[in-house]
């Protein structure tokens, strides 16, 4: 394998190191092969940058601000910054990525839409670039975490999409994933499938991490206007597959004095057998159609990782992280439920921002950092917190 | 002697049943392998369970849940393939699976047990053709076994004509947009089409159709456009909640048999 020169370009057939790749069966190759030849194309045309850019700014909202985080900052004796992806039409950064392919998607001549979803936020952002556009849209969800996110069951069907209830294996993320693949499988011909994360099949994780990209962009711009520097010290972001981090990453990736951490759900603790702590409890598989590190048994059956947070509970990561760990550009620290909790509570009560659970699990890394008064960290605040009350209330007693 | 083309050049309208090793119960595989094979099918094709069969519908999964509940893995299927060919001792066998069990296990070693219970081919539906002509097709031939591809109504002729240079088995033929067992069938105008313009491009090697094929009307109808078809999750149908499980597959072969 031929290493690559940047670390944001996979080689042609999508390797990052030994990592990537489409592993998909024949059914998927064609849907594959022409997403492949085209999304670079498409996505270079002035047209599409043109509305893409229009939409960003005016249906996502964005530039999201660079919020510097003063009381966080003592707290940690460090100068701490957030980046606002919690304000993005939605709740959330997927949406970064559902306008672009939705846009993509139309200009592939695709006039139906799929798409799996976890925590259901990027259901969401799907049911809502969807309802924007006109296209029917179908969001597989697993049957356990249809009951355990209703609202963002509530506000797909509200948006018109059809919600369709995934029963097979665990009944979660990872059988979301697998009941679109056999609907693209089933409707080859006019259907795009949005992929949430910088996961499965070459061309997807770096089609999500461009799109994606739009964050770390904004940041670097907002840091040389707050700090003078565009580079800051430490770019920290949660990672379930992985696309808030390949964003707030990207265009870091090749500045080598940043330091990239990617913090993971460690549920009730790494080594607990209740995690989601693919770097670590990981080992090199196949994953829905692409090699990376992942959650498996002796016999390379797939696991059930477990993290409180439905966004975090993959059993893989995207491709490119698992490279960035291997050849040592990024870090990775585990964070508890309980630990994300805490963090809940602490941003809530010192800047007045409830986050969403996934993110949290960045913010409680902010303690095992290092970093010192000179510092600048930025951490991604990928998502809000009001998909999570239900889960918050529960937990009260922890987060008073 | 080449079991697979042995079976080609001396039959027609061959039956090549599929089932999941470990389904019903843990040790149900060479039973099932010599009741199938007593009853007229002409080719087996065991499949290794595996926890996110993208390629199957439901029924297929649903049986790999079980078999691998059961305690089926590669170690104890290989343990119990020792035993085919006292069971079955002509018919080519295939052993159908996803990739990342077979990595796991070392792609070298899975081949050469393989090779050593009898296994004749293999057919890894996610291991691209680019990375298998790279890493797996030396592997491969060094144990004699047969890769066999999938061509779906999609497949360009290009990329047909590629795959069936590099086969020495059979083109699997998928009968329409969709997983194992599906039960939409698609036009069947359309479905004839596909046929026909396969069957006009004198491919070097046989084909067999498979995905939806049920019962003998469908394993009828598939043979007047190839050399035979493959039944899966219709077998694995008959087999579930049935005391016997041999004798329920055998009475189902010979329903698709029957003269």
């Amino acid at each position: 394998m031929t290493p690559t020169t940047s670390y944001q370009q996979p080689t042609a057939r999508g390797y990052y190191g030994q990592f990537g790749g489409a592993f998909v069966p024949e059914m998927l190759y064609p849907n594959v092969e022409e997403l492949r030849t085209q999304y670079l194309a498409i996505m270079a045309d002035p047209a599409f940058q043109a509305e893409l850019q229009a939409l960003l700014r005016d249906y996502v909202g964005r530039p999201t601000p660079l919020f510097e985080a003063k009381r966080l900052s003592a707290k940690y004796n460090t100068r701490i910054f957030l980046k606002r992806e919690d304000l993005c039409h939605t709740g959330a950064h997927k949406i970064n990525n559902t306008v672009g392919q939705i846009l993509l998607a139309q200009r592939l001549g695709k006039t139906r839409i799929i798409a799996e979803t976890g925590a259901g936020q990027h259901g969401v952002a799907t049911a809502t670039v969807c309802a924007l556009m006109g296209l029917p849209c179908v969001v597989y969800m697993g049957a356990i975490d249809m009951e355990r996110q209703a609202p963002n069951v509530a506000r797909m069907r509200l948006l018109g999409a059809e919600v369709r209830r995934a029963e097979s294996g665990s009944q979660t993320l990872k059988d979301a994933t697998n009941e679109a693949i056999r609907d693209w499988i089933a409707n080859p011909v006019d259907t795009h499938y949005i992929i949430g994360s910088v996961v499965g099949p070459h061309p997807y994780p770096d089609l999500v991490a461009r799109l994606q990209s739009v964050i770390s962009e904004e940041m670097r711009k907002q840091l040389l206007e707050k700090t003078g520097s565009e580079l800051p010290d430490f770019v920290v972001a949660c990672v379930g597959g992985g696309s808030n981090a390949a964003g707030a990453f990207y265009h870091f990736l090749d500045e080598p004095e940043v330091r990239l951490i990617a913090v993971e759900a460690a549920g009730h603790g790494i080594h607990s057998g209740h995690s989601a702590a693919t770097s670590v409890l990981g080992t090199p598989g196949i994953i829905h159609g692409s090699k990376t590190l992942l959650m498996q048994d002796e016999h390379g059956q797939i696991t059930e990782p477990y993290s409180l947070s439905a966004g975090l509970d993959y059993p893989g990561i995207g491709p490119l992280h698992a490279y960035l760990g291997e050849v040592g550009r990024s870090e990775f620290i585990a964070i508890t439920d309980d630990e994300a909790l805490t963090a809940v509570a602490e941003l809530s009560r010192l800047e007045g921002i409830i986050p969403a659970l996934e993110t949290a699990h960045a913010l409680a890394a902010l303690g095992q950092l290092g970093a010192g008064p000179d510092d600048v960290v930025v951490v991604n605040l990928s998502g809000r917190g009001d998909k999570d009350l239900e889960t918050y209330l529960k937990n009260m007693d922890k987060l008073v | 002697m080449d079991r697979i083309k042995h079976a080609f050049a001396s039959k027609t309208n061959l039956l090549n049943t599929y089932f999941t090793a470990g389904y019903p119960r843990l040790h149900d595989t060479i039973p099932l392998a010599k009741a199938l094979v007593e009853a007229g099918a002409d080719i087996l094709e065991i499949g290794m369970p595996f926890s996110d069969p993208l390629a199957d519908g439901p029924i297929i999964q649903g049986s790999s849940t079980v078999a691998l509940a059961n305690g089926m893995n590669l170690p104890v299927l290989f343990e119990q393939l020792k035993g085919l060919r006292a069971a079955v001792p002509e018919t080519p066998v295939l052993l159908m699976g996803y990739l990342n069990p077979v990595m796991q296990f070392g792609v070298e070693e899975f081949c050469r047990q393989a090779a050593d219970v009898g296994v004749d081919g293999l057919i890894l539906p996610d291991l691209p053709l680019a990375e298998y002509e790279e890493f797996y097709q030396e592997t491969f031939k060094k144990y004699d076994l047969k890769a066999v591809f999938l061509i779906t109504p999609q497949t360009s002729e290009e990329r047909i004509r590629r795959l069936d240079r590099l086969s020495e088995a059979f083109l699997y033929l998928v009968s329409g947009p969709g997983t194992t067992g599906g039960t939409t069938l698609p036009d069947a105008v359309v479905q004839e089409q596909y046929f026909e313009r396969i069957a006009a491009l004198k491919l070097r090697n046989p084909r067999l159709i498979g995905f939806g094929i049920a019962d003998k009307a469908g394993f009828d109808r598939a043979c007047g456009h190839a050399e035979g078809a493959i039944i899966g999750s219709a077998l694995i149908r008959a087999l579930e909640d049935v005391a016997d499980a041999p004798a329920a597959a055998e009475s189902f072969v010979r329903g698709i048999k029957q003269a």
